[in-house]
């Protein structure tokens, strides 16, 4: 027994990546869809935009990259979906240029489903805009002046969505999918207190504790974190996507990461015994 | 003229914006709004200068024939060949070359290179997360509550576990996190205010 | 039916997919293709990005167009970044540098001022004693976190007696805190993969719908 421990201890890290794809790939192709209820930051994301009358104008920031796509795309999508569902009209910008496709993409997907929202009329793409905080504060003052064109190029007072649009106060709502910096505590910081702005995050599950101190103090209405936070979104708006999908996997990795953690310190303390490898 | 000139432009940028706050005045918040456009130009700029940098210390690599010339050869073309897409075949819309090579090349290139990370936080779990304080152990505990009640599995094993990993994430964890941002925010306030009375000058390079 | 386009796509997406994971195995030239490839593809979509959304509608249409002159001054400025190539006038780039970093340094104290710490104070005054004694409890250990969180990132005095004591709970908080990190990193990096594998099985293999 102790020279199996003793082996563990020097395992090769090959073994260890080979069970962790496995952890993925068997529920990925055997799902079991395990359920889930929705937590409060996700439920109030949502009662937040269901709060909105229809017709308002909500501004969607999509400030990521396809490093965190899985996490990310799926919200955006949804979030997409959700908002022209409820006949709100979508005004979209990037402070990361990577989002710019991004965010067409997850807009195509969502035309799919609802094919008579118009691009002008119901939604547009302003495209992206480099200067990450400065961009915040400047559409404080300024929107049109900030993003003059839309990203094909179409002056901004031929578009009809942008009809009195200037500041914040002609937007209901801002919603931002942060996948790092410039992202959520920016918007933060910059303007939700300073421009009185009604925000909610979608955003990685590496920065998702971040933001629950924004939570509780009111700086931010709702919160979706990571892909479970996409997939309670999903799951409220009745349109599974690419996140539900992946909860199975989620779920038997990190039953995985949790029985290394376990063996690991079971070989580590069985080798050398407890007393001499604790520090007390 | 090399120091103090710089000093003095980083001094009033920044005094300037911080009364930005407290002077409301339509005529005085279109100055600031014009500087605002400059800073974001200049950032532009910024970073079409670090992709000069990367040409250069790229070109030099292939000059000097160094180890893993032939990857910088890569590196250069496929630069060239995105910009030449983007501007002279069909712009960058849904639907162009551009933004194929962006869904079908750049895509999968980053997502895998981050999914790695999966891999490595794994093995880092097994070799690494050893319990050997009680502070270890307060981290190993939470990490694997949140870990197990944040996805389905953990309320198939109990029905409260959500709401048990919500409890912590909006007390105990919160309490740390909030600590951590009020010092944060005290530490970055010091510094800028640092940087704009020219007592850290690092930005200005080693002269 | 899938175009042609697509396909050679998703084929292309899944050959680079399997180039940066064969680096699990060990370095090899396959991933250093992927890794220069991409950090090129990076930088050109940058650049065009920059060319598209900045250059031209914010700074050469409203120059050549509607003849804003003032605008000169960030060009010019813009164009002195570049004299860092140069030994004899790289002294010149720090010009537009303070520009940019004084105006950061003037956003950034508003913005911690206003975003993060007079709102997280605020929000922390909670009261102690209150009719449902699940949130009282809650109160007092929020209250007691934060406070005992602060004290150990006060270095001015050593970390003795009350102080020491209280630093100690402050760490507790801490470890409590970065724990709940490390799960939600964990969650983060197998969602990474999730995609990845998602996309190598249903859209490259056709193993799943």
């Amino acid at each position: 027994m102790k020279r199996i421990l003793e082996k563990l201890e020097t395992l090769d890290r090959r073994i260890i990546f080979i069970f962790i794809f496995l952890s993925i790939a068997i529920p990925l192709l055997l799902p079991v869809n395990m359920d889930f209820s929705v937590t409060p930051p996700v439920r109030s994301f949502y009662d937040a935009i269901e709060s909105i009358p229809p017709g308002s104008k909500v501004l969607v920031s999509c400030d990521y990259d396809p490093g965190s796509m899985p996490e990310l795309f799926p919200m955006n999508v949804a979030a997409f979906y959700h908002l022209l569902s409820r006949d709100l009209k979508v005004i979209t910008i990037q402070l990361w240029p990577t989002g710019t496709l991004l965010a067409e993409r997850a807009m195509s997907e969502v035309l799919k489903d609802l094919p008579v929202k118009e691009y002008g009329v119901d939604w547009v793409n302003l495209g992206f805009k480099e200067g990450r905080e400065v961009v915040m504060v400047s559409l404080g003052t300024s929107i049109p002046k900030t993003f003059p064109n839309d990203m094909h190029g179409t002056k901004i007072e031929d578009i009809p969505i942008m009809e009195g649009v200037n500041t914040f106060d002609d937007i209901a709502m801002l919603v931002n999918i942060s996948g790092g910096l410039p992202g959520t505590r920016e918007w933060v910081q910059q303007v939700v207190l300073r421009y009185h702005v009604k925000l909610g995050s979608g955003c990685t599950a590496v920065v998702a504790p971040e933001f629950y101190p924004y939570l509780q103090s009111g700086q931010l209405v709702g919160l979706l974190g990571g892909m479970k936070g996409a997939a309670e979104y999903e799951k409220l708006i009745k349109r599974p996507g690419t996140a539900r999908r992946g909860m199975d996997a989620q779920s038997v990795s990190h039953i995985v990461v949790f029985l290394f953690i376990l063996i690991g310190n079971i070989a580590y303390f069985s080798v050398k015994g407890v007393k001499k490898r604790l520090k007390v | 003229m090399r120091r103090e000139i710089p000093i003095a432009i980083c001094f009033l940028a920044g005094i300037f914006y911080t009364l930005e706050l407290f002077i409301p005045h339509r005529q005085v918040l279109s100055i600031f709004e014009t500087v605002r456009q400059w800073a974001q130009i200049l950032i532009a700029f910024a970073y079409v200068l670090a992709i000069a940098n990367i040409l250069r210390v790229n070109f030099h690599a292939i000059q000097k024939n160094q180890r893993d010339w032939p990857y910088k050869v890569v590196l250069i073309v496929s630069l060239f060949f995105m910009i030449t897409l983007g501007i002279f075949f069909g712009g960058i819309g849904e639907g162009t070359i551009f933004d194929w090579v962006y869904y079908h090349a750049q895509y999968p290139l980053q997502s895998t290179m981050f999914a790695l990370l999966a891999f490595f936080i794994a093995s880092a779990a097994f070799r690494a997360f050893r319990i050997r304080t009680l502070e270890a152990a307060l981290l190993a505990v939470t990490a694997v509550l949140v870990m197990i009640g944040r996805v389905p599995v953990g309320e198939e094993l109990w029905n409260n576990f959500p709401d048990f990993t919500e409890w912590i994430m909006n007390v105990p964890q919160l309490a740390g996190k909030r600590a951590i941002m009020i010092g944060a925010a005290l530490g970055a306030i010091s510094t800028a205010l640092k940087v704009l009375t020219g007592l850290e000058r690092t930005y200005l390079g080693g002269e | 039916m899938i175009p042609l386009s697509e396909t050679i796509g998703i084929w292309l997406g899944a050959a680079l997919t399997l180039c940066v994971l064969s680096f699990l195995y060990k370095d090899n030239p396959f991933f250093k293709f992927a890794e220069h490839l991409f950090v090129g593809i990076s930088a050109g979509y940058w650049a065009t990005l920059e060319y598209y959304n900045m250059f031209l509608p914010n700074l050469w249409e409203p120059l050549t167009q509607q003849g804003r002159l003032l605008l000169l001054v960030p060009f010019a400025l813009g164009i002195l970044l570049f004299s860092r190539f140069t030994k004899k006038f790289s002294w010149l780039s720090r010009w537009p540098m303070a520009l940019v970093i004084g105006i950061y340094a003037g956003i950034a104290i508003l913005g911690y001022m206003q975003g993060d710490l007079f709102p997280q104070i605020h929000a922390n005054l909670r009261p102690l004693v209150t009719d449902n004694w699940l949130t009282s409890f809650n109160n007092i250990l929020l209250t007691l976190g934060v406070i005992t969180g602060l004290l150990y990132f006060f270095f001015s005095k050593e970390h003795k007696g009350a102080l020491g004591g209280a630093a100690k709970v402050g760490i507790w908080f801490l470890m409590i805190s970065f724990g709940a990190s490390f799960g939600y990193t964990v969650m983060s990096r197998m969602s990474l993969l999730i995609g990845r594998v998602l996309f190598l099985l249903k859209d490259w293999l056709h193993l799943v719908n």
